[in-house]
Parts: C-alpha cells; sequence; structure tokens
C-alpha cells in the first residue's frame, strides 16, 4: 500500500492534499517530470548523433596487466577524461570514464558489486597513430579503440558485436566553478551546455544573452514549487552504444510496459528514477518504484548486456533502423538483399556520477545471467514458506481480525503460509512498535500462528516518526543518523506518520544500527515466525519533489542526486540482515521491498507495487515480472486481485490462477475496498481459488529447486520463452505466457469472460502434455485452448521431470515431511530429467554445512534413476516417493526397483488413453540411490 | 523407508464409563465399520474399485472418494473420524493427519509426526459442559425474559392501538371544537373590528380639528411678527426682511417675488393673510424660535394603531416543527412575550407625539377587542391541541407500522439506544433508527447507517439488523452497519468492528433472540457412538 487517504492523513499538509486530490483515479502525470522538464535530460537529449569532440590521445595509453588506461579529450573544451578498460573473468569488458582531474570527487556506486571484479590479462594486438586493438581473450574477440574521434568497437571475428560512441553522444559535463565564483576568463569557452557538443559551430548564434537562459538548469531548477538548488552545476553523462544486428533488447525495469523495450524516438525516453507513483498508469516509460540499469540485447546469434552502473536519475533512449518497418518490408529488405542491417541504438544519459559500463557478452542467454549473477549477486535463496501464498491487506484491523482471518483458511480448507499486517498496526505509524489497542498481545497472537505452523509479515518503513517520545526516533537523532537537508539540519518530509525523518541507510553504521533493531529484545513483541516488509522506500515523501526527497538533500558528503537510486536497496539490505543476526546467523531472512536497485537480488522479493483491479493491471504483471527476472530479481509477484478498487468475482479468481504461477504469490487491498479474503465469493469461487493455491504448494518442491538454481548461478526463476528457445524468433515477443524454469510453460487466461486461449508452445522437437489431463501436444505451434473459469493452461516440458508433493496440507511447514510425486514427461526420445533439491527450508545449514539433498532424476533406456549430485552433503529427510507418474509411456510387463542391491516388483498401472504409467508406492526414501526398471517382453510388444 | 504404518489401531472409547475395546482401522467412524472388514476386499465407498484389505490405510491413495485411507494423509479428499472421549466427535480433513498440529482433542490425528499433542478432551468437556451450560441458563432465561417481552409487547401494542382508536375519537370531537370555536371567534372579530374602526375615525377627526387649530394660531403669531410697524398690515418690504421665504433659493428676496408670494397685493390684513400664510408657512421661520425645526414632516399616520394588531397574528404558526419534542410549557413562554411585545414597540412613539396618541379604547370597544381575543385563544388553543393529537397518532401508527419480530417480541427497543465504548468511540445503537460513532475525545458524531431492515438467513431473519445511507465515505460507499443479534439476558452492544471499510459490524445481545430451549435436559456432551 502506499496511497493518501485524506481522511486517515488528518496531519497531512494542504499543499500535500492538493497534490493528490486531482489523481483519484489515475495517475497524475502532471506530478512527475517529462525529460524536458529534467534539465539535464534536456540538455543532453538536444544533442543529436554526429562526429563525437572526444579523442582519444593514445601518446597517454598505460597497460598493467590487466587495466589499460587512457586520456580523452574534448576538443571544445579541452576538459581531459580517463578511460578505464577491464577485461573480467567470464567474458565481460568494463568501461569506465571520469574525469581526469575533477574539481572534486565524483560519486562511484558502492555495493552494488559482490567484490572487485575479478580481471584477465589484457593484451595490445596492434597499435598505430588511429588507435590500438586489444584482444579479449579466446573466442576471436578484440576491442578497438578509434583515436578521433573516439569510440569503442567490440568485435567478434569479423563482426561487430557492439559499439562504444559510435553516434559522438558521449558528454561528460565536468566540474566546475559556479559563473558568480569563477574568474571571468574564459567565458566564450564555458558556453555550451554540454561539453561534448559537437554542434557548437551550427549553434554559435545562441551565444550570449540566448545562452545565459539556456543555461537556466544548469545551477538551479525548479519544478513546480520545488526549487533544486544545485551547488555543484551541472554534472551529467551520457554515452551511446550500438548495436549491429539486434532488434530485440529487454531489461531496464521498472517500467509498467511490454516485455520488448520500445523504441523512443518521438517519446520521452525509459526513466529510471525510484518513485511513488500514486496509480500508475501502464503502456508507458514513467518511471516507478524501482530501477535496475542493466539492459539485455538479444537476437538469434547472441544475448549481451549492458549494466550501467549509476545511482542517479536516470534516462534510457532507444532506437531502431528497423522499428517502423513492416513485417513486409522487412521481408522485402530480405528479398532484396538490403544492405542495411538491422540495429539497435541505445543511449543513456545519468544526472551525476561517472560512466561506468559492464558489458556482458554472453552469448548465451545463461552465460549473460551468470555473468551479471558474478558482479551482483544472486537472487537469495528464500525461506521455503514464502514460496507459498502470502494473505495481505491494507490492513488486518486487530488481534481478534487476524485470528478469524486465519481460521478461515482451515474452515475453507485453503493453504496459506504468512499473514500480513500493514501500516495500521504499528502504534501512530512508528515502525517497530505495535497499536495498544488494536494489537496489545503480539507475542500471543504470533504464537498462535506459530502453533498452526504459519508466519507473519509486519511492515517497517523507512520514514521516522518525528516525535520525542519515540525511541527509534530518539536514538536516530542522537546518533546523528538522519539524512540531512541542504543547510545542514535533518532533513524532514511528509509521510504517512506525518511529520517524519529519513535514516541516511548510505551509512553502514545507521545500517548497521537499524539491523540491531530487530533483535528480539529491541523490537518488543516480535517472535522468530515475524518477517518485514520495507514500503516507501524510494524514499517516498508526500510533499517532496516528484514525490520523493529533494535532490539537494545530503547524505554524507554526497548530494541525494548521486544516491537516489540506489536507497531503497540500503533499507532492504539493512533489513535482511538485521533478520538475519537475530537468529544468530542461522536463519534465512524473509524481506519484501518496494523500490530496488541493481543488487537489490540478494536482499529479498520484490513487487510491482500499488497495481490496480483491472484486467490490464493482471496483464502487465506478466511482463513487469519478466523483466526483473532477466536482471536478477527472480523472486517478484504483483498484488493479487489488484491493490486499488475491488476486483470482479472473475478478476479475481484470474488473478490467482496467474499469481500461483508467478514467484510472489502474496494477496494484498488498499484500505478502502471491500473484503476480499478467498472465501467471501460463494463456494464455486471458493473452490476455484483453493484448487489453484493448491495446485501452487503441490509445486513447491520445484519452485523450491528453481530458486536454488537462481541463487547458484542466476538463472531467473519466472523467464520469458526466449531465454529457453534463444533460436525461435517467434518466441521473441511473447510476453502473455512464460515459463517457470525450463519445465512448466504457463499461459494464464487475462482476458475478460475468455473462451479460450492461443498458446504458443516452442521448440521443434519439443512435446508438451498439458499438466491438468496430461494430454501431449507438438511443439513449435500456436495451440488453442477452450478454457472455462476453471481452467489454468500449463504444459509441462517433455524432457523434463518435476517432483510434486501432492499432498497439500495447511502451510508449506506442514508438508516437510510429506512425500513426493515424481512427474516424468517423456521427450519423444523417451528420454527426461530433472532433479531434486531439500534442504531444512529455512537456515543457513544448506550452505554453512552443506545440509542438503540435490539428485539428480534421469529416465532413460526405460530406466528412471536418482543419483547423487552432491556425495558430500549431508542431510536427512523422511520424505519418499509414494508415486511416479511416467507421461507418454507404454505399458510395460513389469516394472523393478532397484536399491541396496536388492529388486523389488512395483506395482503400476496404465492408462491407455493418455499413455501415463503410474508406479504404485515405490516408498523409497527421498534421499536414496535407486533406480526404477520398466520391463518389455519383446513378445507383447507387436 | 517404506512408511508402513499400522493398519489397524486399538480405538479405545468410553461410553457410560465402561470401558469398550472395538477393532477398525484408524480414522474410521463407528458407522462404517461395517465398510472395513478385516481380510476381506475393500470397496472403495463410491464403489469405483475394490482392492485387497492391506491397502486400506496403506499410506497411499487407491480410491478416488479417499475412503481406502481414513487413517492416513495420501487422500487429498479424504476425512479423518476422532473419537474424542470426553468430548465430541469430530471429522477433520485427512491432510490434518501427521501435519504437526494437534487437531483432536484424543491426540489421534499425530500419531506419527513427532507433535506432542495432550489429551485434552475432558477439560475440553468439561469447558465446554460448562459453556453450554451456561448458555442453556442464559438462553432459559433469556426465553423467560423473551415472553415477559412478548408479553409487554402485546400489552403495548393493544394499549397503543386502543389508545389510537380513542385518539381517533377524541381527534374527531377536537376537529369539531376548532370548528366551532372558529366560528365564535369569526362571530366575535366582527364587532371588534367595526368598533375599532370606529374609534379609529374619531380620533382621525379629532386630531385634524386639533392640528387646524394650531395652524390658525401660528398664523396670527406670524402675521403679529411680520407686522414690523404693527399697522395691522403685512407689507411687501416687512415680509422681504425673511430671506428664508426666497422661492428661488438664490439668496436673495427680491420684491417681484414677494409680490408673487402675496398674491399681487402691496400689503395684506389679517383676513387676507391666510392666502399668503398657505403660500408661506412651510418656509417661514419664526422669529422668536428661529432654530425649531418644523415637525410637519413625522408620519404621524404610520403610528397609529399601536401594538393591538401583532395579536393577531398566530405565533404557532412558525413553531410547528418544533412542536414535535416540546411541551405545553411552550405556550407560556409565547404568552408571555405577547405580554412583553406591546410596550417596547409603543414607548417611542409616545415620547415624540405624546399629545398625539390615541385615547384608550372606550369600555365598550375595549371589552369587544377583550372578548375576541379571548375567542382567538380559545381558538388556537385548540387547533394546537388538534396538531399535537395529530402526531401522537401518527407515531404510534409509525412504531405499530414497524416489523418486530413475528411475537413483536424486539418492540421494547424501540426509542431506546444502547452504547458501546471502545477505546477510540461511543458507539450508540438505536434500534430502528439509527447507528452512530462518536470520537471520546471531542468531534462531531458519525452516522453509521439508518434503519434499513432485517437482513438475517433465509431461516431468521431476525438474526441481522442491516442499517444503511450512513455518512458517505471519501472516495468510498456510505457508511452501513450490521448488527448480528444472539440470545443474552440482557441487551447489550458487545463489540463493534470494521471488517471492511465503512462497513461496520455490531455485535448485539438480547433476550429477543432466545431460543424456546430444546429439551428440559439437554445432554452436553453429545454422547460417543458407543
Amino acid at each position: 500500500m502506499a496511497v493518501i487517504s485524506i481522511e486517515r492523513m488528518g496531519l497531512l499538509s494542504v499543499v500535500c492534499v492538493s497534490l493528490f486530490f486531482s489523481s483519484t483515479f489515475a495517475v497524475d502525470r502532471g506530478n512527475f517530470k517529462t525529460c524536458d522538464q529534467s534539465a539535464f535530460c534536456k540538455r543532453q537529449r538536444a544533442l543529436k548523433p554526429g562526429q563525437s569532440p572526444y579523442r582519444a590521445l593514445l601518446e597517454t595509453l598505460e597497460l598493467s596487466d590487466s587495466r589499460l588506461t587512457l586520456q580523452l579529450i574534448n576538443d571544445n573544451n579541452k576538459v581531459h577524461l580517463l578511460l578505464e578498460l577491464y577485461r573480467l573473468q567470464g567474458n565481460m569488458t568494463r568501461v569506465k570514464i571520469n574525469e581526469l582531474k575533477p574539481l572534486k570527487p565524483r560519486f562511484e556506486v558502492p555495493d552494488v558489486l559482490i567484490a572487485e571484479p575479478p580481471t584477465e590479462p589484457l593484451s595490445v594486438l596492434s597499435k598505430d597513430d588511429n588507435g590500438v586493438v586489444l584482444s579479449l581473450g579466446a573466442e576471436n574477440q578484440r576491442l578497438i579503440v578509434s583515436a578521433r574521434p573516439f569510440r569503442l568497437d567490440i568485435m567478434e571475428g569479423p563482426e561487430v558485436l557492439l559499439s562504444l560512441n559510435s553516434r559522438g553522444l558521449l558528454a561528460f559535463e565536468h566540474l566546475r566553478l559556479h559563473k558568480d565564483t569563477q574568474a571571468q576568463a574564459d567565458g566564450a569557452e564555458v558556453k555550451e551546455s554540454v561539453d561534448g557538443d559537437q554542434q557548437q559551430d551550427e549553434g554559435k548564434k545562441d551565444e550570449d544573452g540566448e545562452s545565459e537562459k539556456e543555461e537556466d538548469g544548469l545551477w538551479e531548477e525548479t519544478f513546480k514549487s520545488h526549487t533544486d538548488t544545485k551547488p555543484n552545476g551541472p554534472t551529467s553523462i551520457s554515452l551511446d552504444f550500438s548495436l549491429p544486428g539486434v532488434e530485440h533488447v529487454y531489461g531496464i525495469p521498472e517500467h509498467a510496459d511490454d516485455l520488448k523495450l520500445k523504441t523512443t524516438d518521438g517519446g520521452d525516453p525509459y526513466r529510471l528514477y525510484n518513485l511513488d507513483v500514486f496509480q500508475y498508469e501502464l503502456y508507458n516509460p514513467m518511471a516507478l518504484y524501482g530501477s535496475i540499469p542493466v539492459m539485455l540485447a538479444h537476437n538469434t546469434q547472441r544475448t549481451m548486456g549492458i549494466f550501467w552502473l549509476n545511482a542517479a536519475e536516470t534516462w534510457v533512449d532507444i532506437s531502431s533502423n528497423t522499428a517502423g518497418k513492416t513485417v513486409f518490408g522487412k521481408m522485402l529488405d530480405f528479398v532484396q538483399g538490403s544492405s542495411e542491417k538491422p540495429q539497435t541504438d541505445v543511449r543513456w544519459i545519468s544526472e551525476s556520477g561517472i560512466i561506468d559500463v559492464f558489458i556482458m557478452l554472453g552469448p548465451k542467454p545463461s552465460k549473460v545471467f551468470s555473468q551479471y549473477a558474478s558482479l551482483t549477486g544472486t537472487q537469495s535463496f528464500p525461506p521455503l514458506a514464502s514460496l507459498g501464498y502470502h494473505q495481505c491487506r491494507w490492513n488486518y484491523n486487530d488481534q481478534e481480525d487476524v485470528k478469524s482471518v486465519d481460521q478461515g483458511f482451515d474452515q475453507h480448507d485453503i493453504p496459506y503460509d504468512f499473514i500480513w499486517l500493514d501500516i495500521e498496526h504499528a502504534d501512530g505509524k512508528r515502525y517497530f512498535t505495535w497499536d495498544p489497542h488494536k494489537f496489545p498481545q503480539p507475542k500471543e497472537m504470533l504464537q498462535g500462528l506459530m502453533d498452526k505452523r504459519r508466519k507473519m509479515v509486519s511492515i517497517v518503513d523507512p520514514h521516522i516518526r518525528v516525535d520525542s517520545g519515540y525511541k527509534i526516533h530518539n536514538e536516530i537523532t542522537s546518533k546523528d543518523f538522519y539524512v540531512k537537508n541542504k543547510d545542514g539540519k535533518n532533513y524532514e518530509g511528509w509521510c504517512w506518520p506525518g511529520n517524519s525523518g529519513y535514516p541516511d541507510f548510505t551509512k553502514p553504521e545507521m545500517r548497521a544500527w537499524w539491523a540491531s533493531m530487530f533483535a528480539y529484545d529491541q523490537y518488543e513483541g516480535s517472535m522468530e515466525n515475524l518477517f518485514t516488509w520495507n514500503d516507501m522506500n524510494e524514499p517516498s515523501v508526500f510533499n517532496g519533489p516528484e514525490v520523493t526527497m529533494h535532490k539537494d538533500a545530503l547524505h554524507g558528503k554526497w548530494e541525494h542526486r548521486d544516491i537516489h537510486n540506489i536507497y531503497g536497496l540500503y533499507v532492504q539490505m539493512a533489513t535482511a540482515e538485521g533478520q538475519i543476526q537475530r537468529s544468530g546467523g542461522v536463519e534465512r531472512p524473509f524481506v519484501l521491498t518496494r523500490a530496488f536497485f541493481a543488487g537489490s537480488q540478494r536482499y529479498g522479493a520484490v513487487w510491482t507495487g500499488d497495481n490496480a483491479a483491472e484486467w490490464d493491471h493482471l496483464k502487465i504483471s506478466i511482463p513487469m515480472c519478466l523483466s526483473l527476472g532477466l536482471v536478477g530479481v527472480s523472486f517478484c509477484g504483483a498484488d493479487v486481485g489488484g491493490f486499488f478498487k475491488n476486483p470482479s468475482t472473475e478478476l479475481l479468481v484470474r488473478w490467482y490462477q496467474t499469481g500461483a504461477y508467478q514467484p510472489f504469490f502474496r494477496a494484498h487491498a488498499h484500505l478502502d475496498t471491500t473484503r476480499r479474503e478467498p472465501w467471501l465469493f460463494g463456494p464455486e469461487n471458493t473452490a476455484l481459488i483453493r484448487e489453484v493455491i493448491r495446485q501452487r504448494y503441490a509445486l513447491l518442491p520445484y519452485w523450491y529447486q528453481l530458486f536454488y538454481q537462481a541463487h547458484k548461478t542466476g538463472m531467473p526463476v519466472m523467464r520469458p520463452l526466449w531465454v529457453d528457445y534463444p533460436k525461435d524468433t517467434a518466441t521473441f515477443t511473447i510476453d502473455d505466457e512464460f515459463l517457470i524454469g525450463s519445465d512448466l510453460l504457463v499461459h494464464p487466461v487475462t482476458e475478460e469472460g475468455s473462451r479460450g486461449v492461443t498458446a504458443y508452445l516452442p521448440g521443434a522437437e519439443e512435446v508438451w502434455y498439458d499438466v491438468h489431463t496430461f494430454q501431449k501436444h507438438n511443439g513449435a505451434q500456436n495451440l488453442y485452448i477452450p478454457v472455462t473459469l476453471s481452467s489454468i493452461p500449463v504444459f509441462q516440458r517433455g524432457g523434463s521431470i518435476i517432483p510434486r508433493k501432492d499432498r497439500v496440507r495447511r502451510s508449506s511447514t506442514c508438508m516437510e515431511n510429506d512425500p513426493y510425486t515424481l512427474y516424468v514427461a517423456l521427450s519423444p526420445k523417451k528420454f527426461a530429467e530433472g532433479e531434486l533439491y531439500i534442504d531444512d527450508g529455512h537456515s543457513f545449514n544448506y550452505d554453512t554445512k552443506k545440509e542438503f539433498i540435490h539428485r539428480s532424476l534421469t529416465f532413460a533406456n526405460n530406466a528412471l534413476t536418482s543419483s547423487n549430485l552432491c556425495p558430500d552433503c549431508n542431510f536427512l529427510t523422511s520424505s519418499w516417493i509414494e508415486k511416479v507418474l511416467i507421461l507418454g509411456a507404454s505399458k510395460p510387463s513389469k516394472v523393478l526397483l532397484k536399491m541396496d542391491g536388492k529388486e523389488t516388483p512395483v506395482d503400476f498401472e496404465f492408462d491407455t488413453s493418455m499413455s501415463v504409467l503410474t508406479l504404485r508406492k515405490p516408498g523409497m526414501n527421498a534421499g536414496a540411490d535407486w533406480t526404477l526398471l520398466l520391463q518389455y517382453q519383446r513378445y507383447f510388444q507387436c | 523407508m517404506t512408511c508402513l504404518h499400522l493398519l489397524l489401531t486399538l480405538v479405545f472409547a468410553v461410553s457410560l464409563g465402561t470401558p469398550v475395546e472395538i477393532q477398525r482401522p484408524r480414522g474410521v467412524p463407528l458407522t462404517k465399520k461395517q465398510f472395513y472388514e478385516e481380510g476381506k476386499p475393500f470397496t472403495c465407498l463410491d464403489g469405483s474399485r475394490t482392492i485387497p484389505f492391506d491397502r486400506v490405510n496403506d499410506d497411499y491413495c487407491d480410491c478416488k472418494d479417499g475412503s481406502d485411507e481414513p487413517g492416513t494423509a495420501a487422500c487429498p479428499n479424504g476425512s479423518f473420524h476422532c473419537t474424542n472421549a470426553g468430548y465430541r466427535p469430530m471429522f477433520i480433513p485427512s491432510s490434518r493427519i501427521n501435519d504437526g498440529i494437534c487437531d483432536c482433542c484424543d491426540t489421534t490425528d499425530e500419531y506419527n509426526s513427532g507433535a506432542k499433542c495432550e489429551n485434552t478432551c475432558k477439560e475440553l468437556g468439561r469447558k465446554e459442559r460448562e459453556v453450554l451450560q451456561k448458555m442453556a441458563e442464559i438462553t432459559k432465561e433469556g426465553f423467560l425474559l423473551k415472553q415477559q417481552l412478548i408479553e409487554e409487547a402485546k400489552k403495548g401494542r393493544e394499549e397503543k392501538q386502543g389508545k389510537v382508536t380513542d385518539m381517533q375519537e377524541n381527534k374527531k370531537q377536537l376537529e369539531e371544537k376548532v370548528e366551532a370555536l372558529r366560528t365564535v371567534k369569526e362571530a366575535a372579530e366582527q364587532p371588534e373590528k367595526e368598533a375599532k374602526e370606529r374609534h379609529l375615525k374619531a380620533w382621525e377627526e379629532q386630531k385634524a380639528a386639533i392640528r387646524l387649530e394650531k395652524d390658525k394660531a401660528k398664523m396670527a403669531e406670524a402675521f403679529l411678527e411680520l407686522d414690523d410697524n404693527s399697522d395691522g398690515f403685512v407689507s411687501v418690504s416687512e415680509l422681504q426682511s425673511h430671506a428664508e421665504l426666497d422661492p428661488d433659493a438664490d439668496g436673495t428676496l427680491t420684491e417681484t417675488e414677494v409680490q408673487g408670494l402675496m398674491g399681487g397685493a402691496a400689503q395684506v390684513d389679517t383676513s387676507t393673510f391666510e392666502s399668503v400664510w398657505t403660500n408661506i408657512k412651510d418656509k417661514y421661520h419664526s422669529e422668536s424660535q428661529p432654530e425649531e425645526p418644523a415637525p410637519v414632516e413625522t408620519p404621524p399616520d404610520e403610528v397609529k394603531e399601536p401594538a393591538v394588531d401583532n395579536d393577531s397574528e398566530p405565533y404557532p404558526e412558525d413553531d410547528i416543527s418544533e412542536e414535535d419534542d416540546e411541551d405545553e410549557d411552550d405556550k407560556d413562554d409565547y404568552h408571555e412575550d405577547d405580554d412583553k411585545a406591546p410596550p417596547t414597540v409603543k414607548t417611542p412613539e409616545k415620547s415624540h407625539e405624546d399629545e398625539e396618541a390615541m385615547p384608550p379604547y372606550d369600555p365598550d370597544t375595549q371589552a369587544l377587542i377583550e372578548a375576541a381575543q379571548k375567542a382567538r385563544d380559545d381558538f388556537e388553543d385548540s387547533e394546537k391541541a388538534l396538531r399535537v393529537m395529530d402526531d401522537q397518532i401518527r407515531n404510534i401508527e409509525k412504531e405499530l407500522s414497524f416489523d418486530f419480530g413475528p411475537d413483536a417480541e424486539f418492540t421494547y427497543m424501540y426509542s431506546q439506544c444502547y452504547e458501546l465504548s471502545t477505546s477510540e468511540y461511543i458507539y450508540r445503537l438505536c434500534p430502528f433508527n439509527r447507528v452512530s460513532q462518536k470520537p471520546k475525545y471531542g468531534g462531531s458524531e458519525t452516522n453509521l447507517g439508518i434503519w434499513g431492515s432485517w437482513s438475517g438467513p433465509e431461516n431468521n431473519k431476525y438474526l441481522v439488523m442491516k442499517y444503511e445511507h450512513g455518512t458517505g465515505c471519501w472516495q468510498g460507499p456510505n457508511r452501513s452497519t450490521t448488527v448480528k443479534l444472539t440470545c443474552g439476558k440482557e441487551t447489550v452492544v458487545t463489540s463493534t468492528s470494521e471488517p471492511s471499510r465503512c462497513e461496520y459490524l455490531m455485535e448485539f445481545t438480547t433476550p429477543a433472540v432466545c431460543q424456546e430451549p430444546a429439551n428440559t435436559e439437554p445432554s452436553p456432551h453429545g454422547h460417543e457412538e458407543l
């Protein structure tokens, strides 16, 4: 939740009320800047492609083992820049550009990279006056540095993979003294608004009076009633990237838009600036709650990534030479052998900091994921229970309410793991406290949930009520941990509690203190089954510019301008650390965040913020989470049912059906909506919702294993089809269906009154089994599936083995020792493989003590074998294999279980109509080595 | 691990204090024991298939209806029966077997989970019996109270109906009386009016005569003043000394102008001065009292007829709306006002034109006025009494029109209000009227809904009251309140909550919903099946 309800905000200033009042039913675009209203974006965007004024000074080249440095000069203003090139392990190149001698240091984003990335040696292949050719190690890859004008090209063989500054849009606004204070010496030289302005000649007529006006946004900028004093003047940076042969680019979340990024010609660029957007609109490039400055480029040959490590406000322009061409036009080009290769051009613009870019060269999608993971880390491995169903509402009113909702789930036999408390649970929005009337006995409540093996989440937001009777505020004040305003006083803004301070989470000491507040003796009323939700951490400031913090606020010596997009990451980081510490480092944390940045995947889950109960919002949840998955954040979900407004029953049911197949599965609703617990819509709909939540729970072993994989390798859990079918162009723009891992294909029904959906089943070699009927379908086809309200089109890939726990209970914890059923879906070649991962579900012992079971399951040559992927692991489970379903099998004459040197016959049944072989109760322990052998007698075969 | 569990378990059950051993598969209720015959093939209870008996409770689901696994969690749709000796037997979904949570008080659902469950059946049974007993007592007493309420309501209703009938009768008489008094009033007002008019006319004439007299005196006085040489004539020059008489107000009174005033004559004597006086009297300044303002402009006509007329305006007409709440006492207030009002109006006029005040009515006229006033008062009183009676009848009829339950048992709540104080608010339920909420520490009252309808379940709609169309919510619906009624000895609001924004829920106990106890000897702990 995150919306102002005027009724509740008695303390809210009139200014703030008027700010929100007009925006009752849709985003008030006027509250947020366009590129034109953001001075640096406007300046930078006014630059058009052309010859770059930058020149590489090759004589300054220095090559150490792993690093090449070189000076660049802007021939227009003679400012020197320093270029650093690194060859990183795992087929990546890092390009850093900073001022050679800045007036004072420029901000470089800390705490995002998990370590200084390990390098590999660079070597110079050739060098002349025009440039330098460097070897990028294996695979015939070279990096070419051209001197005049400066540009970089990464080649593989004869092909250019990626070029930097090929359109001459490198622009670096160097730090300068304010015109009032600087010596008037060479006034003529500082007129250009952007250092790299190669159009200076054309622009000469703009001199004098007019250029003074143009400089308006340089030292001060006003938006609505807010003035941004810019004591450092203009500091923005920009660089262009050209991607020959690329027509599809993805990523740079968070935007409520399609999976495939659109060209931005004629409109605004995609904006990355963490903002609390009230009732956001769909299908546009406006900024939302989080920012991950990572873009993937994909074609049938290669997948690459660009990671622009900058935490300031950032805009990304995308253009394409094929955009606007029709399919027919493209075909014509092909037939006529058009010389023009498709190309996508991308331009990044940030307000401050330095240029620090990581180029991930793939070439496979999985390789890009591991490359990015090697830089910023992988998805944290969540507690198993957090993959279950979450029941949230703004607000569960009191302990009684919590109890009766909890009982409602049992009465209606619907499983759930977490019930959530929004802001009303705290005493006057003082986080870490409980409302003494509504929640007088939090421990009693938590114990009640624990008795049911369930858990709770309470919200802890980063705005702190300014109140001398509030311990948290007093401690932060006395430790001087608040963010400061430009005058050095504590920054204060309006948020839920009224006047609030904002702790400076960029300070490690502050984060350590914050973490310590989650100790059981500090956070009174908390217990080990209480987890945390960080909302409003963009940060949201109701009366601030664009509902966030003033850019000239200070975090130590850095401006908020420099760190804005990483603030939310720090909040979640400190909170997750607090949860780890309270258990003595034993238990895994669970923290949900709304704001995020590159690296946030390491700290927990993300949701898509305050959506609405509308069909389009249900649809957009798919591309929004897919985009996040591509750039590291696997644990993503949208509010099931939609946050604002009341969903129709059909929409609610469809949303449950979709959400159950997305990683983070939480229903949530605004304070002003009517109650919508799953049993409030009549027995038929209760049954539909129960059924889909049960499907989710049955698949928890698969989800858990995929999160383990994501944690280990960086592979996204919820994926676009092209990730697994990178050569199938038909998959490149699909974002109404998706894969969970490689083996489940989901096409949710997201249309009102739908009677059927057309799902694309990828892979010419593949077969897909309907998970409900076991009917087999061939790959590489568009399959029309008639649907009713109970239908959820889900398919299991032939060639895969998915372990399920079909005994669904009240909560995931209750299912801990339950047996598995293996769903073996045979490929056309009668082959299948899968994995089984088991641990205690909640501690770090899998990591610290290797206490887990990781097994490979293979079906080949009529034998299903479980073998150990981690022989030195050590974990005992009482779970066993109760059933094996083999889809696409033929009927054997005999089935034998080979285990411990013994062979025992296994009962089986065979369903001829769907060719499903069911092995009855083979009974082996899930951690054991075993083989199930299907025997066929020749005689009966023909 | 094979996880073969015991096929059978010994079930000890307690019946009438005598322990009896009955063998049957775990989780099977006694009523279904006959379907599970040891050693014989088991047919799923839906008849879908038959399996060997050793597959019953073998922790693998063979029957689609779950009937082969009553004692394990193998089937998704199975149910497990716990005997719960000492308490109530019950079925739980088989997914709750061995899930680490104690569901059956006899602990039989957690036979292999490691959960440490204690047998709480005796305790629960005891508590339940206590609760049931208490409930039974409450129900019993409540039901008695309800009978009283019904009786009272019946009496009250009859009384009220009787009262209405009586009042209808009285009303008729009253209407007749009003008509009669109207005639009397009108009859008395006619002579009053005539007498008053007569009196007034005489007074007017008298006033005119006095004015004429005064003017003549003034003229004579002026003549003497103007006749400076006392020759018995007023000449042009003598008149010319009075500059204020200048007709064109140019500051000089010319001879011609004076001649004009004098009608062309060179001088006038006392007899002809009258025509000159007419021309000059408006401007003429007496020489002896030069500053005296001319009082001619004061409109004496408007101050005639003081006060008396006010009484004919009937006050009550303005105050009808307030009469609903107020009693006869108010009448006295009005009369007081009547008495006070005239002097305050009269006073200023008297001071100005004392000598011109109308003389009091002569005794005959005064008598007529008093008689008419009395007739008016009588008429108004009777009219008001009629209105009051009308309201009373309407109120009673409105009350009688409410649905106070099948036996009018809810009648007693009518026109009552019940309050509940929480930490923040005082909630107020006025049945059949409205629900409201008032902040405890200042602030205005919020309407949470006005009486809508009974809206309980079909079999008993009198268990829920619905109040609707309260104060609107920001961005939301109008507030509404659902009141759930349960049996209690006292009529009390026991809790309030706001489950959804602006939709309130109130729990309300009353004897009026207490059901007749089923039998005199309720068996609190349902007998086990043995």
